[in-house]
This record gives structure tokens, C-alpha cells and sequence, in this order.
């Protein structure tokens, strides 16, 4: 049983991912005064994209056409190093927190491969962009997951999500709002790219893959959803109160959800930052991490909380 | 020992190479065919009999009548580790090399240069002599010297090789100043004496920064690199792989073999070296982000791969010198692992980049594209390095930077040691950058030079390159699969070196890095297996009816794309250049006429220079000749004066001691 429990955040994320999605455009379209799509609409969307045909570019290689497959596995298996069920042991080892970025580094080299193997202008600038703020978001994402761990004094990433750090309030503040940040980098949302269009707005992500289409482009943006399901766990664990198994799982959904909301929201309020701007705002962020954890290692507070 | 013979035996090759007159095939094929093999079979005895080196066999090889020389030789785990990527990459080197040169002839004496190469790094390797150690130094110096101004007919050529002799030079003399300062505190040249001689903190410090710039010349981690970009790309493929892979790593081997004198380690050696490492590997992958030409781009990712190296061992240091075993030993493991690592997957993209320009001609990035249709061979390899050295999981460069980051982690939740905490946080931040960075730039090099279309119509290769350059690439590329997804067979090799450095103390906690290697492997390859499946299934089940049709790229919808549309590398990088543009000095070039409506097609051009070389180095070491130019009539070149000058000399002394 306890070899089988890493399945379960997979397998949650395959089946309830979409639905973030929808959740998020269920909040932009009430906040703008429309019905909006069903909330099922993603899973509609990827079935649909899964029935159709396929258009191979002639520039393409066969890069272009394996990435779709490596992108999507190696997303998917990225969600097994992050815990969904509370006792459910997972499969980590001191120095996971690497593994796990380091696979979604992997899916972001063959994403950039894939959409410099079209040979188009405009998915090399995408392509670029990606490369460019994935790097500094690295960082960062490292340094609030060493805070979480430095919290609960543990070396792997199932260890520290597992235990609440919500009575740190210092911590959980300086490592929620970076992670907050760098869930938008990462999954491309506003302000750092608009993911409402294929061309006009969006600049990063959906610009990567504008070749793709058929099984390959349902695929990719499933790992997308997977990809931003991942990052809004990682958030969701750390402001995540102790109880028990299924007021927690129960807190844990909900909580998904307000996030997903939140994310609708600045969607809905704020504007697209100039891409210039955007590593000045990754910067920040990482900043605002490096505070938290020197902040921990300098022993102020607890000094202060010794009075 | 049979690594002398080797080392023999190879110089004999080379030998047998200057023997004949004119081309013919047994010239061109004989001596390399001979290192190949020799290089090989030596491998497989190494690998065989590694269980088996003790800390201290020490060999007399000849009872030398100089002074102080005893032609000491010996193998410990250490030095073993460091032969296993020579004679990898020997192997693959000269298995590449006779047909690489197939264009143009290398002239009779490279490949006695290269076995001379090969047998200076060995005994480096091997000598527990100061004076020993030395000589063999030499002798690796110059002979790759003679091996990067191979091509003697081309000037920058005839430049990289001159600034290359000179640092070697100036590396040579603080080694010697270093080795006088060792056989004065210790009254021997044998390492046996220094390893027991005792140091005081202050003398330690002394010491560890002279070895730190005797061997960082030749590491090439900033500010010491400017020889680098320039000596790598002037020199041929296989030579690139060779000196890369490995002849930078003796600097590497040489600090740490001066560390294993001087311990107990003090912590701010530790922080030093992770600040180097840092500095170096964030700089070193910024800069060849900023680079067009591939070798010299290549040449750059050494710098930052000596900076992963640096940090390791840093992270290692400081480990040792705060008592955490753990850190120490998991730092000096990555860090001691990266240099093989290193090895394999920096002479793949080396050989790979070589292949590229002789199909093509051309070195300059932005002038390739879709080579993966012509050569699809090179381009499979290529990938595989590329990805290796990204640190990704699957490959090689994943194992040793993951050691690395755990004992960074280890260190950045130790709640009790601040200084644990920030050399951790330091190293892991750096490590993050550098990664994402490098990941920049091997997209940038494998998608526009083997993706997309050819950038110029005149270039294109007319096919893959001859069988054993293929081979040469594949034994490197399985070495990077077997090692990123089968870790725990390398801890044989890996943990007895890292004790060495790690202290035996740490043998306590050598079960944490098996089960490290353990989970992470069998991680890997589940994850494998079920990829394969998913895949499987999705061709089957999702692909199959489906209809597929080929047509142009999208675009836009703009219908007749041309190959000058698309990305370059200029372009592709151009971001990153502009925002580091202060630590990079970079500079843009747009030809343009500056009407609305332009009459000539415009062009962009960015680039990087090194501003370490041009702005700091040139202007210091012209004012250096301006003050010894008052003093060349002292030095006049005239021989018969400087035996005069000894004799004086001498005299003096002769005063000094006796009547004074």
C-alpha cells in the first residue's frame, strides 16, 4: 500500500487540474459581468483537442513531435514528489526539491526545443522569453521551498509540506507571497503573460505553442494545467492548518480553490506588466524569499519571542 | 605500475607518428589507433582493480642523483578518481581525432604532442615528488601549447596560444613559489613529508592561497579564465575535448591534493571557494550566453562548470571545517563527481561541435540551422550532452548537482550553524542560476544550429561524419546515460576519493549517499518505464487514425516563410544580454540606414567581450612591460653574461656566509 500512496497526487492532479482552470475563468467571466464557460469546459476543451488530427510542420524534426510526450510525463511525474493525502508517504530522498524543479526544467527545455524546431520568429521569442524568466524564477522557487523546510527543520520537500507551518506567520508571509508570485510566472499567467489569446496579448507560453495541434496540443496543455495545479499545491500546503485526514483533504480543496480564485482575480485587476519589467518583479520576489530565510537564520524573532 | 607504462607507451605512439615521411594512411591512423587502445585497455584494468588502491603505494621509479628528486610515484583513491575521464576521454580523443583531420593534414608531430599531453597528465597524476610533479606539469603545459597553435598559419590562433603559454607561465612560477614554501616548512620534496608535516593557521592560509592561484591558472575559474575562450576554440575538436575534459581538471586535482596537506580546514577557505564558485559559474554561463562562435561558447561552460566544481567543494570545506560529515562528504562527492561528469558530457559537445564544423565549415552559430535533417547522428549526441550538462534528470550532470544540492539543503536547514545555513543557501542559489541559465543557452545552441532551417544558403552539411567520430560520440553519451540513471555503480569510484578529502570520520555516514543514489536511480527508472508506456499507449491509442498532414510553419499566418525569418542566437539571447549587460560590458551592433522605409536589409549583431582580458589584464600587463623595459640591459640575451651573473652571484654568497 505504502508504494502505491506516491500515486495518489498524480493521479489527482490528472483528474482535478482542468478544473483549476475553470475556476479561474469561471472568476474572470463573473467579474465581468458574463455567465462564462461551464466550469468542466478545460476537460471539454483537452477531449475535443484528443479526437482531432495532426499538422506536422515541414520544418519540423522528430524533436517536435516526442516533446509533447516528454513535456506531459515529466510534468506528471514531477506531482509525485509534492504531497496531496496528509499520511500518505511519499518518495523523497534529501535533496528532492531539486528533482522536482529540475524535472520541470526538463519539460521547459524540450518545450523551448520544440518551438525553436518550427522555425518560426514568433516561437523564438517566446522561446526566448521562457529561457530567460525561468531562470531567475529558479531561484527563487528554491529558496522559499528552503524556507518551508527550514521551518520544519526537514531536508525533503514531503516532510516539510506535511507539517503546518501556519504558526510561523513570518515565514508562511515571506514565502507565500514570493511562491504566489512565481505561481504566475511560472504557469504564465497576468501579469506576466496573458493566456486569454493565441496572439495578440499573450507573449510567452501559448506563443511556444501555436505549431502544435491535435493529441500533441492537448497534451501540452494538459501539462499546463498539471504544471499550475503543482505549484498551487505547493502554496496550498504551506497555508494549510493542521487537523485531521478529511477536514484536511476537505481544507486543501477549498483552499485550491480560493487560490485559484485569487489568481482570477489579479487576472481580472491588473494589467500585463512590460516584459521588461518582469525580471524586476522575479528579482523582488527573490528578495522578498532571501529576507524570509535570513530573517530565520539570524534568530531574530525567536529572540524576540523568548521575551 | 602499469599507468607508467602507459604513460610510456603512449609517448612511444606519438614517437612512432614523427618516424614517417610524407601522408600515407599508417602515419595518419597508427599512432592514435595505438593510444586508442592502449588508453582502453588501460580503462578497463583501472576500473578493474579500483577496489584495490590503497592510500599509500608508493613507487621509486629511479634512484635520481639531483638533489631532492627522488622520482617518487604512487596511486591513491584520489588520483585514480581523476585517471578514469583521462583515459575516457583519451580513448574517445584519438578514436575522433585521425578522421577529423581528414580536410587538412595535422602534421607529424600532434600526435606525439598528444601523448606527450597524455603522459604529462598522468604522471601528474601519479607524482609524490614536488620536483617530479613539477616537470610532469611542465611537460603538460607546453605540449598542449604545441597542440592549441596547431594551425600555425592563423594569427588568432598564434595569440590564444601565446596568452595560454604566458598564464600557464605565470601558474607555474606561484606553483613553484608554493613547493619552495612546502620543502621549507616540511624540509623534503617528498608529499609524504608534507602530508605529515604540521602548519600553523597563518602558514596554512599562506599556503592555501598560493595554490588557489597556482592552480586556478590552470582551472580557469574567474578571475582566472581569460586563456580559456581563447585557447579552446583555436585548438582542433578532439584537443578542445581533451584539454577541457580534463588537462583544466589537474588544477582541480592539484588544489585538492594541496587540501589533503594542509587540514584542518579553515571555514573561510570554504566560503572563498563557493564565492569563486558562484561568481565563476554565473559569469562563466552568462558570457556564453553571449557567444556566437560554438567552441568559444563551449569554452565559456567550462568556466561555469569549474564554478559547480568550486562550489562543491567549498560546500565541502566548510562542511569539514563546522564537523558535519554529512556536508562534507555529499559536497566533496558532487563536487569530485562534476569533474568526471564534466569530462564526459564537455568532450561529447566538444566532439559534437567539431563534427558540426567539419561538415559545415563554420563554427559561427548564427549561420547553422536543421543540421538534425543531415546529421542526425551528431544531432542525437549533441542533445544528449546538452541536456547532460544542463544538470537535467536522466543524464549525468543531474547525480553530481544533485549531491551538491543536498548537501546545500543539509546545510540551509542546520538550525544551529548560521554559517552552515548561508554557505547552503549561497550554494544552492548560485547552483538554481546557473542551471536556468545554462538551460538558456544549450536551447539556444541546440535549436538554432541543429533545429529549424539552414540560417545561410551556402552552408549546409552534405551528411553525417565517418563512423568513428559516431563512435567516439556514442561511448560518451552511453557514459552520461549509465551514470545519470545508474548512480549507484559510479559510488565504488566516487566515495573512497571523497573520504580521502571528507576525512575518514565521514566513513559513518557513506550509507546516506548509497541510499541517496538508490532511491533517486530507482526513481528514474520507473519513471522511464512509465513514460515509455504512457507513450506507448498515446501512439496507439491517440495517434492512431488520426490524419497527419505536413505543411509549412504556421507563422501567423504568413504563407512563405524564409529562412532568414527566423530566430538567430543573437536574438534568441538578446534578452538576457541586455539585462546583464553591466557584469557582461556587451555590446550591440545594428547595421542599418536608418530610413523609415529600409533600402539595405538591416542586421543585428550582439556580442560579449571579456572585459576581464581586455579591460584589466592587457593594461596591467603593459604597465608591468613599460617598468622592465628600464631593465633590459641587464637582460640582454647574451649568454656568456649570465653565466657571469652566476658566478657574481655566487661570490656574494660566498662573501655573505663567511665573512660576514
Amino acid at each position: 500500500m505504502n508504494a502505491l500512496t506516491f500515486l495518489v497526487s498524480p493521479m489527482v492532479a490528472l483528474m482535478l487540474s482542468p478544473l483549476m482552470a475553470g475556476v479561474i475563468n469561471r472568476t474572470k467571466s463573473v467579474l465581468a459581468g458574463r455567465r462564462g464557460p461551464s466550469l468542466l469546459q478545460p476537460y471539454f476543451d483537452l477531449f475535443g483537442l484528443f479526437r482531432k488530427g495532426i499538422v506536422y510542420s515541414t520544418t519540423t524534426s522528430w524533436v517536435f513531435r516526442v516533446a509533447p510526450m516528454i513535456i506531459f510525463s515529466t510534468t506528471l511525474a514531477a506531482t509525485c514528489f509534492v504531497p496531496f493525502l496528509p499520511t500518505g508517504r511519499q518518495w523523497s530522498f534529501t535533496g528532492d526539491a531539486a528533482m522536482l524543479l529540475y524535472l520541470l526544467g526538463l519539460a521547459r527545455f524540450f518545450l523551448i526545443l520544440s518551438a525553436l524546431d518550427t522555425g518560426s520568429a514568433f516561437e523564438g521569442m517566446g522561446a526566448s522569453r521562457e529561457a530567460f524568466f525561468s531562470a531567475l524564477a529558479e531561484p527563487v522557487m528554491f529558496v522559499c521551498l528552503l524556507n518551508v523546510m527550514r521551518a520544519n527543520g526537514a531536508g525533503t520537500i514531503a516532510a516539510a509540506l506535511s507539517a503546518p507551518i501556519v504558526s510561523d506567520s513570518i515565514a508562511v508571509l515571506l514565502t507565500a507571497i514570493p511562491l504566489f508570485i512565481i505561481v504566475l510566472a511560472e504557469n504564465a499567467r497576468i501579469p506576466f503573460d496573458d493566456p486569454n489569446t493565441h496572439l495578440e496579448l499573450t507573449m510567452i507560453h501559448e506563443v511556444m505553442i501555436l505549431d502544435n495541434s491535435g493529441p500533441d496540443l492537448a497534451l501540452l496543455e494538459y501539462a499546463a494545467s498539471v504544471k499550475l495545479w503543482l505549484f498551487s499545491l505547493i502554496l496550498a500546503r504551506i497555508l494549510l492548518p493542521a487537523s485531521g485526514l478529511i477536514a484536511q483533504t476537505a481544507a486543501l480543496l477549498i483552499l485550491m480553490a480560493l487560490i485559484a480564485i485569487a489568481i482570477g482575480l489579479v487576472e481580472s485587476f491588473t494589467a500585463r506588466v512590460r516584459l521588461i519589467k518582469v525580471p524586476q518583479l522575479l528579482i523582488g520576489a527573490g528578495g522578498v524569499a532571501l529576507l524570509g530565510f535570513f530573517i530565520s537564520v539570524s534568530g531574530i524573532l525567536s529572540s524576540v519571542k523568548g521575551i | 605500475m602499469p599507468y607508467i607504462v602507459y604513460a610510456v607507451v603512449v609517448v612511444l605512439a606519438g614517437v612512432i607518428g614523427l618516424g614517417f615521411r610524407g601522408e600515407n594512411r599508417a602515419q595518419k591512423y597508427l599512432p592514435a589507433a595505438v593510444i586508442s587502445l592502449c588508453s582502453f585497455l588501460t580503462l578497463i584494468y583501472l576500473l578493474w582493480t579500483f577496489r584495490w588502491i590503497e592510500p599509500d603505494t608508493v613507487v621509486r621509479l629511479i634512484n635520481w642523483q639531483l638533489p631532492f628528486a627522488g622520482m617518487v610515484a604512487g596511486i591513491d583513491p584520489l588520483s585514480a578518481f581523476f585517471l578514469i575521464p583521462l583515459l575516457i576521454l583519451a580513448a574517445c580523443c584519438s578514436l575522433y581525432g585521425p578522421r577529423y583531420f581528414s580536410g587538412h593534414p595535422a602534421g607529424r608531430s600532434h600526435w606525439f604532442f598528444f601523448g606527450l599531453l597524455l603522459s604529462g597528465m598522468v604522471m601528474v597524476l601519479l607524482a609524490r615528488n614536488g620536483v617530479l610533479f613539477i616537470l610532469a606539469w611542465e611537460i603538460m603545459s607546453l605540449s598542449s601549447f604545441f597542440l592549441v597553435i596547431t594551425d600555425k598559419k592563423n594569427p588568432p590562433a598564434m595569440r590564444a596560444g601565446w596568452i595560454y603559454f604566458v598564464t600557464a607561465h605565470i601558474g607555474t612560477a606561484f606553483l613553484l613559489a608554493l613547493f619552495f614554501l612546502f620543502a621549507a616548512l616540511s624540509g623534503s620534496f617528498d608529499f609524504v613529508a608534507w602530508k605529515g608535516a604540521q602548519y600553523g593557521g597563518g602558514t596554512a592560509d599562506v599556503l592555501f592561497i598560493f595554490a588557489l592561484v597556482a592552480f586556478g591558472l590552470k582551472a580557469g575559474f574567474i578571475p582566472f579564465h581569460v586563456w580559456l575562450p581563447l585557447a579552446h576554440p583555436s585548438a582542433p575538436s578532439h584537443v578542445s575535448a581533451l584539454m577541457s575534459g580534463i588537462m583544466i581538471k589537474m588544477g582541480i586535482y592539484g588544489l585538492l591534493r594541496i587540501l589533503t596537506f594542509i587540514v584542518p580546514y579553515h571555514a573561510w577557505w570554504g566560503a572563498l571557494l563557493i564565492a569563486l564558485g558562484g561568481v565563476s559559474g554565473v559569469l562563466g554561463v552568462l558570457f556564453a550566453i553571449g557567444q556566437h562562435d560554438i567552441k568559444r561558447l563551449l569554452a565559456y561552460h567550462s568556466v561555469e562548470n569549474i564554478g559547480i566544481i568550486l562550489l562543491g567543494i567549498g560546500i565541502g570545506i566548510t562542511g569539514a571545517a563546522y564537523g558535519s560529515n554529512v556536508i562534507a562528504l555529499f559536497g566533496f562527492a558532487g563536487g569530485l563527481l562534476h569533474v568526471l561528469n564534466h569530462a564526459l558530457f564537455k568532450g561529447l559537445l566538444f566532439l559534437g561541435a567539431g563534427a558540426v564544423i567539419r561538415q559545415t565549415g563554420s563554427g559561427e552559430i548564427d549561420n547553422l540551422g536543421g543540421l538534425i535533417k543531415t546529421m542526425p547522428r551528431t544531432a542525437l549526441f549533441f542533445l544528449v550532452g546538452s541536456v547532460a550538462i544542463c544538470g537535467l534528470p536522466f543524464f549525468n550532470g543531474f547525480i553530481s548537482e544533485l549531491l551538491i544540492y543536498a548537501a546545500g539543503i543539509t546545510g540551509a536547514v542546520h538550525a544551529s550553524s548560521p554559517a552552515l545555513s548561508i554557505a547552503g543557501v549561497a550554494g544552492i542559489v548560485s547552483l538554481a542560476l546557473i542551471g536556468g541559465l545554462a538551460a538558456a543557452c544549450f536551447t539556444k545552441v541546440f535549436g538554432i544550429v541543429f533545429l529549424g532551417e539552414p540560417r545561410t544558403k551556402t552552408i549546409g552539411a552534405p551528411g553525417d561524419v565517418p563512423a568513428p567520430m559516431v563512435w567516439a560520440m556514442a561511448l560518451l553519451a552511453a557514459f552520461c546515460i549509465i551514470i545519470g540513471m545508474g548512480s549507484p555503480f559510479i559510488l565504488p569510484f566516487l566515495i573512497r576519493p571523497a573520504l580521502v578529502l571528507a576525512g575518514p570520520a565521514a566513513e559513518a555516514v557513506t550509507d546516506s549517499i548509497t541510499s541517496l543514489t538508490m532511491t533517486v536511480s530507482v526513481m528514474l527508472c520507473s519513471f522511464v518505464i512509465t513514460a515509455a508506456l504512457v507513450a506507448g499507449l498515446v501512439k496507439v491509442f491517440l495517434r492512431k487514425g488520426r490524419t497527419v498532414t505536413r505543411a509549412a510553419t504556421w507563422d501567423c499566418g504568413y504563407s512563405r516563410p524564409e529562412p532568414s525569418m527566423q530566430y538567430t542566437a543573437s536574438s534568441f539571447a538578446a534578452p538576457i544580454v541586455d539585462h546583464f549587460k553591466i557584469p557582461l560590458a556587451a555590446h550591440k551592433k545594428i547595421l542599418s540606414d536608418g530610413k523609415l522605409f529600409p533600402g539595405i536589409a538591416w542586421s543585428f549583431h550582439s556580442e560579449a567581450e571579456d572585459w576581464f582580458l581586455t579591460r584589466l589584464y592587457s593594461p596591467a600587463l603593459e604597465l608591468f612591460d613599460r617598468l622592465f623595459a628600464s631593465l633590459r640591459w641587464f637582460q640582454n640575451g647574451k649568454a656568456g653574461q649570465y653565466v657571469l651573473y652566476i658566478a657574481i652571484t655566487l661570490f656574494c654568497l660566498i662573501v655573505w656566509k663567511f665573512f660576514l
